[in-house]
């Protein structure tokens, strides 16, 4: 089994309405039952917006804190999984499945020196 | 005695084959290429005194894949990889010798390069990569060549192979033929990217030379090779017949000093009449499966050119109905700029211009091309000659900038005959 993260991609902005809002989290509740159910599940959450974000860097031992996410962007990571799966095709069956219940796209990316 | 030429050019021709079975026992591709190349080196040394091996094919793949064990072995993370590929494909670890090794091999070959393709042409992968990898793997061109080709310098080409590679390798972008339902989808993707390797030899878009011989036979090659490993496939067998019947024109296509003849302007005796006979016969297989799509329609289209002896006699009335039916299938407006040529010859240039005129093809060089040919039939040779220029300033490519050329200047003098460049070629898609 190969580890893959899946990053749900969010545009910046307000919340979308409650009706459309609460048909993604019960969406979203059965796709994460059905990853549970499936042995693919090993972690989900959901993020704040990225305007609370912070960065940090060291320079010469020097630590610089900046305000706001890393990337100048319109969307975000909003989101992500950790799945197991065996191979990238099943890892963007998920991915698909995830797409479709946050209606948002999913970046699919392999974890490096996992292979169980 | 055996040349040194005469070994690559075996190694060349089994490259495909060797490679794809080797990935599957050695469970990486880099590994593959580089038992073959061990492999390589060996016969090097062995076949000029030697002579050749009763089957050089057999020699290759039992060779690579000893010197491919033995590499895996010295490596820590390779007796790893051994382990695991032999536990996925439930195969034998040891030492093979001949027989043994041929047994297990040899029904498994096609099935390997089947796999090969599937993953050269994974969606998860660019179509440039595709390309590039498909060219690799399964037709065994080296980096120099693929670049050449693609014209772009070889350590790019380099590059965005290594970088495909390690995708496969990094995402584990799977080894296996795709199962029922995604089939069709994955399926037009590998038609694709063979379409793409032919019409790149057979329209360069750039550059000095019409037609690149080498990447039409390449095609050609996989077409056929395909359309072997997936015969109930009928796309599969309508691409093959489309490129047949393409390639089937080459020595006509072209002036000696490398211009551009139109389809209408060809001499048909330089046609080649066994490309003719295979790919016709490829269409009629089809046309009794009757399960039509873009690439038959095609084949199809170009069969219905291939039986008319002279212009006069071709069937523009079932060539404007095969378009019509493309066009259902693929509303593009490439595809209704090809029905509209077929338009012209059927009711005349006056209701194909009407047709032309409402596409949205301002960049394509064939639109103007096109238009300027209907208007010039209509005697509008002031817009006609400005449309060749419109034509002239969006083509890269040097053969079909000297037709236009041509053309315009033709306008100063005598009207020619009907005909357009687009009756003779690969429809962009």
């Amino acid at each position: 089994m190969s580890r893959y993260l899946l990053s749900i991609y969010q545009p910046d902005g307000p919340i979308p309405e409650p009706e459309i809002l609460n048909k993604v989290m019960a969406d979203l509740d059965v796709l994460n039952q059905e990853m549970r159910d499936a042995g693919a599940w090993v972690f989900t959450g959901g993020l704040h917006p990225a305007s609370t974000a912070t960065v940090v860097r060291v320079n010469d031992g020097e630590v610089l804190t900046t305000d706001g996410p890393f990337a100048e962007a319109k969307e975000h990571v909003g989101g992500l999984w950790v799945i197991e799966a065996p191979d990238l095709d099943v890892a963007l069956e998920w991915g698909r499945k995830a797409a479709q219940a946050t209606t948002l796209p999913i970046e699919v990316r392999p974890f490096a020196g996992y292979r169980e | 005695m055996v040349h040194i030429s005469e070994i690559g050019q075996i190694f060349r021709e089994e490259y495909g084959r060797s490679v794809a079975v080797l990935v599957r026992v050695l469970g990486s591709i880099d590994a593959a290429e580089d038992a073959v190349q061990d492999a390589f080196t060996e016969a090097v040394a062995r076949w000029p005194d030697a002579g050749l091996p009763p089957s050089p094919a057999g020699w290759i793949i039992i060779t690579a894949r000893n010197r491919g064990i033995d590499r895996l072995r010295r490596e820590a993370t390779g007796r790893e990889k051994l382990a695991q590929s032999a536990l996925l494909n439930g195969d034998l670890h040891g030492e093979l010798h001949g027989d043994q090794a041929e047994a297990i091999e040899v029904d498994t070959v096609e099935d390997n390069q089947l796999r090969l393709i599937f993953t050269c042409c994974h969606p998860a992968l660019n179509r440039a990569a595709q390309v590039a990898l498909t060219l690799k793997l399964l037709g065994g061109l080296s980096t120099a060549e693929i670049a050449h080709a693609f014209l772009v310098p070889e350590p790019t080409m380099a590059q965005r192979l290594v970088r495909a590679k390690g995708k496969i390798r990094d995402a584990h972008i799977p080894y296996r033929v795709p199962s029922g339902a995604e089939l069709p989808e994955r399926l037009k993707s590998v038609l694709a990217v063979v379409y793409l390797v032919f019409n790149e030899g057979y329209a360069a878009s750039s550059g000095a030379g019409l037609v690149r011989e080498d990447l039409c036979r390449e095609a050609i090659r996989l077409g056929r090779l395909i359309m072997e490993l997936m015969p109930d496939e009928p796309e599969a067998k309508g691409l093959l017949a489309l490129m047949l019947l393409l390639d089937s024109r080459r020595a006509a296509r072209t002036t000696p000093d490398g211009g551009l003849v139109l389809l209408a302007d060809q001499d048909r005796s330089l046609w080649n009449k066994d490309l003719i006979a295979e790919g016709q016969l490829l269409v009629r297989q089809c046309l009794k499966r009757n399960q039509p799509g873009p690439y038959q329609l095609q084949a199809a289209i170009n069969a219905v050119h291939s039986s008319a002896s002279k212009p006069a006699d071709t069937d523009w009335r079932q060539i404007l109905a095969l378009y019509g039916q493309l066009l259902a299938l693929e509303p593009t407006p490439v595809v209704a700029l090809n029905r509209a040529v077929a338009l012209a010859e059927v009711e005349g240039p006056a209701a194909g211009l009407a047709a032309v005129e409402l596409l949205e093809l301002g960049n394509y060089y064939l639109f103007h091309a096109v238009r300027a040919d209907l208007l010039r039939r209509l005697g509008r040779n002031d817009e006609a000659i400005a449309a060749y220029r419109a034509a002239q300033e969006r083509t890269g490519n040097d053969a079909e900038r000297a037709f236009l050329d041509a053309r315009t200047q033709a306008l100063t003098t005598i009207p020619r005959g009907p005909a357009t460049p687009t009756s003779d070629g690969p429809h962009g898609r």
